[in-house]
């Protein structure tokens, strides 16, 4: 299935969940934010959270800033 | 003099949103060299409260360094921006997404006018503090040096007043001092300058006036020895404060000696 994370798109297999594409990606789940379709997905549910064709993903962190 | 005072004891602290430390001094985490120089200049400059911006991780390289890897949110109080955001909506968001990768609801609003100043936006400021604090978040607020619109932050339910004292990044100090202080004396919660300080001094006039806390990013990071300038801003805002706790002496039209006129020969 087709998903756009961070606005680029993404090709990733069908029923793959929030943690697992942060895994795929290589990303520790503990220190990112993520939302699905502007929906906060909470961090309890990214293990059960599975995505769905055309979801549009923001994965975000703490950076540097004043 | 009683030993009770701040000189003996050393004990002046400062409490927001319920949370106490003992440093008034809040730094920012952005534009310095690398996330060493970062960690190093925050240890040194004493703060206890950081601010971190919320943006998209590189997916290309999710290699790259984190802050968090840095500058741990375990020893220091992360307090997220919505430095960038020019609308309440994207400010909301924002802190929405902090606030679910960190867990804390302590955040620093600020929603700018135009990139040319990054003047605040005060209608929109004024629409995402309502709609935080509708939602449970801890606000301070970075807002204009408006008296009039600082209390209507701090009667909606701001946590903290944050007044530029210029423009962000500037460093020309405070251009202002009068309506600072005017916000000092009118306001309930802590009150610090936030943006525009560009050296000690700078954040000693803050805290002369009476200012709870300055919060400073550039005129750290971009000194010329950010480490020293850290040191130098710790050394101030104690110094400022000691001063204004101390009550400085009146101001006066004509001299007056300081050794006595008695016994003169």
């Amino acid at each position: 299935m087709q998903l756009t994370v961070n606005g680029e798109p993404r090709t990733c297999e069908t029923g793959m969940t929030v943690e697992g594409l942060l895994t795929s990606i290589g990303l520790d789940p503990r220190k990112v934010a993520v939302e699905r379709n502007r929906e906060i997905v909470p961090k309890s549910t990214f293990v059960t959270t599975a995505l769905a064709d055309g979801d549009v993903i923001e994965i975000v962190h703490f950076i540097g800033g004043g | 003099m009683t030993e009770t005072t701040v000189a003996a004891t050393g004990a002046d602290t400062f409490t927001v949103a319920g949370q106490t430390f003992s440093s008034r001094l809040l730094v920012g985490t952005g534009k310095y060299k690398d996330f060493e120089e970062t960690a190093r200049a925050i240890e040194i400059s004493g703060a206890e409260i950081v601010t971190v911006a919320v943006r998209r991780v590189n997916v290309s390289d999710p290699s790259q360094p984190m802050l968090v890897d840095y500058v741990s949110p375990k020893k220091y109080t992360y307090l997220p921006n919505t430095a960038g955001c020019y609308t309440a909506d994207d400010a909301v968001r924002t802190l929405r997404l902090a606030r679910e990768a960190g867990g804390w609801d302590l955040v620093k609003l600020e929603v700018l006018g135009d990139q040319k100043t990054l003047y605040p936006n005060m209608p929109e400021t004024l629409k995402a503090a309502e709609a935080l604090i509708r939602d449970g978040f801890k606000v301070m607020v970075y807002c204009s040096d408006d008296p009039i619109q600082a209390k209507m932050l701090e009667d909606m339910g701001c946590v903290a007043i944050m007044p530029l004292g210029s423009l962000i990044g500037s460093g020309h100090g405070i251009l202002n001092p009068v309506t600072i202080r005017l916000i000092k004396e009118q306001s309930s919660v802590p009150v610090l300058v936030d943006a525009g300080l560009g050296t000690a001094s700078d954040a000693a006039a803050a805290m002369e006036l009476g200012c709870d806390g300055v919060l400073m990013n550039t005129a750290i990071a971009g000194a010329k020895d950010p480490l020293a300038m850290a040191l130098a801003m710790k050394l101030a805002v104690e110094a400022g404060r000691l001063a204004y706790l101390a009550g400085r002496m009146p101001k006066k039209m004509y001299a007056d000696p300081s050794s006595p006129l008695a016994g003169l020969i």
